[in-house]
């Protein structure tokens, strides 16, 4: 039954075209045009890659699959990422052997493109050349005799411009005829080792080959081997290699090494050698003046016009983090606020009612409401991707960031890290080594991001006077902005200590391509827009689903009984008041009023004598040496949702119902607050440690499910959360404790 | 021989060797920068300390300090 499903499936599968080339040459863009219906974004094993699949249905009516293979240079590899490259094409490590690779290839640069075609063609895979960007060579009056590069290569060259949507009638036809025939599109190797010492290297790797590499076909198995002298390092991070093919690899190696030979510089040269001969017979060679991007970097890449224009550019994408996703947030929350009431409406009030409206329908609205920020931080990623300036943007910030143990492409993460932590989580894909986005996932929730300025501005507004220092400068704008100031010099901080320890990794020399400024191809920008929005909702929704209803549970149960009652009591009083024909007169208002504030303190009540209330005493000796007692314990464990329900949290803790940070009656009631011993709990210097703890505790659930998206590790997750609590905690010990010893209140 | 601090932006030199540690020779060979090859220097961009490179029609930057690694001599 088994085989004969299998058997099943392999006939069912249809045939699957890997779309392969460089970085920058519209590999994309084509992927894009091509899979128009039925595209899914999976994940290759052990790498956070995604892996792009989509169907196209061929003009004669076949239906195929295209896989777009992550951009390289070439299949060599030493990480686990550029390793992904030489699975898809050769068909290793679970990938299925691609019936058909199409190799874009970037006109304008031919011959470094057509270096990978030799190594598609030695592994004997079935190819076809989409020469790209034949518009941008025309209007330099430039051309390829694609013909004669057809003969050369002994495949297809099907001129395309993916940008404009040329030539693609063309590409899916000679795609069809390769299908077809897939023999006379795999002509085998063009180039061959041609020195003896070198065939004998590939000869001996063969023999360590196993089976399921060689599949019967010896230049495959030389193709290889090749790849893996080339490949195999002493240390390097790939996993399909077999310790048999690495150890004679590395033998190889040394022994070439002590006879004076360079095996990788005699390979490369040899494909070089064999397109550099042949280059002139299909494309004359130009005098081509100074290209537009070039003279138009003169300008960008400048010291001061193109910082500027940096400034500038970063300063749109935060404008567009911090303000422009305001409207969308505030439609967010007004929807799921008018869905609440319409099934308060609807339902009688109960605990399932509660749980709808407060676990369910509160967790979806706080997945959701991060949607904005991130459709809009990816708009800008994929445009600045997509136009090349990404690329400037790694060059200008790559001194800065190389301090610290990143790389420039970590910028715009750690940017967006000022609104919203969890889409720059999402955005640290935009660097290639898991160890920079690991890096940058574990300082970015330090950033002072959006949510901490409600507990801010609360906090500030109660307990520091609106007076000016020194007579000019604003005390509470002051302190604000030395927030900001404190927590970016402590991410700094924190990546250049973790990049030195747990990060430690031997730092990677930069080679940075700096491709032509291009339009953008839109479609593909929204496409990336909403894939990840649509990856967001999907994983670390239900993360942050699954938490909102644990700490409603936390926070609602256990319910007292008699107090319930006795709430549901004056519901319907109030209720039947407020639909009474006198409710304008003094005498009802006063008694609604009076019903309003017993509601306030009885769900006060309950709150205090929560789960979440027995939790907030019982880390109360945690806290008190920061200057915090068990209700403001309360609402941090409140505050775990986001942050900024630490105000709501308090409100309720002291019965005065639904409050915001502009609440006058909340700031009057945390100043009034006492101890037992009659003196206050909130002075300015519990303020300023409660705002430090703030600063650096990791409140917030949605951060860390955001980092198990794309670490795939619950590791990191435990880590960023207490490092950041017992970074949080000391400092915020460090602040109190000291300030009490320099005679602060 | 000639450093890249030899050769002012906009001239063009012979690549004659390629040091650094192996992956990143390999990966620049792959890229063109192989010795016997005429690279441009194209600028270098102060703000991030790189030195921008013209080499089989791409645009490749470096560390300005890891292009150290590169030895040319006069173009012929």
């Amino acid at each position: 039954m088994k085989a004969a499903a299998a058997g099943l499936a392999a006939v069912v599968r249809p045939p699957l075209v890997a779309i392969a080339g460089n970085p920058n040459t519209g590999k994309t863009t084509l992927f894009n045009r091509l899979t128009k219906s039925d595209r899914k974004v999976a994940n290759y094993p052990g790498v956070t890659v995604d892996r792009h699949e989509g169907k196209l249905t061929l003009p004669g009516g076949r239906l195929i699959a295209i896989l777009d293979v992550p951009g390289t240079y070439s299949l060599s590899a030493r990480s686990r990422e550029e390793e992904i490259a030489i699975q898809s094409i050769a068909g290793l490590d679970g990938e299925h052997v691609p019936d058909l690779v199409v190799l874009v290839v970037d006109a304008t640069q031919l011959s470094r493109n057509l270096y990978m075609a030799l190594q598609i063609l030695e592994l004997e895979v079935p190819l076809v050349v989409a020469l790209n960007m034949t518009d941008v060579l025309a209007a330099r009056s430039e051309f390829i005799d694609t013909a004669v590069l057809s003969r050369e290569l002994g495949v297809p060259v099907v001129p395309i411009s993916a940008l404009k949507g040329r030539g693609l009638d063309g590409l899916e036809r000679a795609i069809e005829l390769a299908l077809a025939s897939p023999a006379s599109v795999r002509p085998g190797p063009r180039w061959i080792p041609d020195t003896a010492d070198l065939r004998e290297d590939v000869d001996i790797v063969v023999d360590a080959l196993p089976p399921d590499w060689v599949r019967g076909s010896t230049s495959r198995a030389r193709a290889l081997a090749a790849w893996a002298l080339l490949s195999v390092d002493d240390p390097d991070e790939l996993a399909s290699v077999p310790d048999s093919v690495r150890r004679v690899a590395l033998a190889r190696r040394t022994i070439a090494q002590s006879d004076g030979r360079q095996i990788d510089a005699e390979i490369i040269r040899g494909r070089y050698g064999w397109i550099d001969a042949r280059m002139r017979s299909f494309m004359p060679p130009s005098t081509r003046g100074l290209g537009v991007s070039e003279r138009v970097d003169t300008v960008l890449l400048n010291p001061w016009l193109g910082f500027a224009v940096f400034l500038f550019t970063m300063s749109v994408v935060f404008m567009a983090l911090f303000s422009w996703s305001e409207p969308g947030i505030r439609a967010i929350e007004v929807g799921f606020g008018w869905l609440t009431d319409l099934v308060r409406g609807v339902l009688s009030p109960s605990i399932a009612r509660d749980f709808v409206t407060d676990a369910l329908i509160a967790g979806l609205g706080s997945v959701v409401v991060f949607l904005p920020q991130i459709l809009l931080l990816f708009f800008f990623i994929g445009l600045l991707e997509d136009t090349g300036y990404m690329a400037r943007v790694a060059c200008i910030m790559d001194r800065l960031m190389r301090a610290m143990g990143l790389s420039g492409r970590a910028f715009v993460p750690m940017l967006s890290g000022y609104a919203c932590a969890v889409p720059a989580i999402l955005a640290t894909r935009t660097m290639e080594r898991q160890r920079d986005r690991t890096l940058t996932m574990m300082v970015v929730p330090l950033m002072t991001c959006s949510a901490r300025l409600p507990v801010y501005t609360l906090v500030i507004a109660a307990l520091f006077p609106p007076t000016m220092l020194f007579g000019f400068a604003p005390v509470q704008s002051l302190l604000l902005v030395a927030m900001y100031l404190f927590s970016t010099l402590l991410a700094l901080v924190v990546a250049a200590v973790l990049s030195r320890t747990m990060l430690k990794a031997r730092s990677v020399p930069l080679i940075l391509e700096l491709p032509p400024y291009r339009m953008p191809h839109w479609p593909s920008v929204v496409r990336q827009m909403l894939q990840k929005a649509r990856a967001f909702l999907t994983e670390a929704g239900s993360v942050i689903l699954v938490c909102t209803i644990i700490l409603w549970g936390l926070l609602s149960f256990p319910k007292d009984g008699a107090v319930e009652a006795r709430k549901q009591v004056i519901a319907t009083e109030i209720a039947a008041l407020e639909s009474g024909s006198d409710v304008d007169s003094p005498a009802a208002q006063a008694q609604i009023e009076g019903l309003h504030a017993e509601a306030g303190d009885l769900a006060g009540e309950s709150l205090r004598s929560s789960y979440a209330g027995t939790l907030g005493r019982a880390i109360e000796p945690t806290i008190e040496p920061l200057g915090f007692d068990w209700k403001i314990g309360i609402g941090l464990i409140g505050a775990f949702a986001a942050r900024e329900v630490f105000v709501a949290t308090m409100g309720v803790v002291y019965g005065i119902g639904d409050a915001d940070e502009e609440s006058a009656t909340l700031r009057d009631r945390i100043r009034a607050e006492t101890r037992a011993n009659g003196e206050p709990v909130y002075t300015p210097l519990v303020g300023l440690s409660l705002m430090v703890f703030f600063a650096l505790a990791c409140q917030c659930m949605s951060t860390l499910a955001a980092v198990r998206r794309e670490t795939k590790s619950w590791g990191w997750v435990v880590f960023l959360f207490v490092y950041m609590t017992a970074l949080a905690w000391i400092a915020s010990f460090v602040v109190y404790q000291g300030g009490r010893l320099l005679g602060f209140e | 021989m000639k450093r890249t601090t030899d050769i002012r932006p906009g001239d063009r030199a012979r690549l004659v060797q390629v040091g650094g540690e192996r992956s990143f020779r390999r990966r620049l060979m792959e890229l063109g920068f192989l010795p016997g090859t005429t690279i441009r220097l194209v600028r270098r961009v102060a703000v991030g300390d790189l030195v921008e490179f013209e080499v089989r029609g791409g645009h490749i930057s470096l560390r300005a300090s890891e292009a150290t690694a590169l030895l040319f001599e006069n173009d012929r």
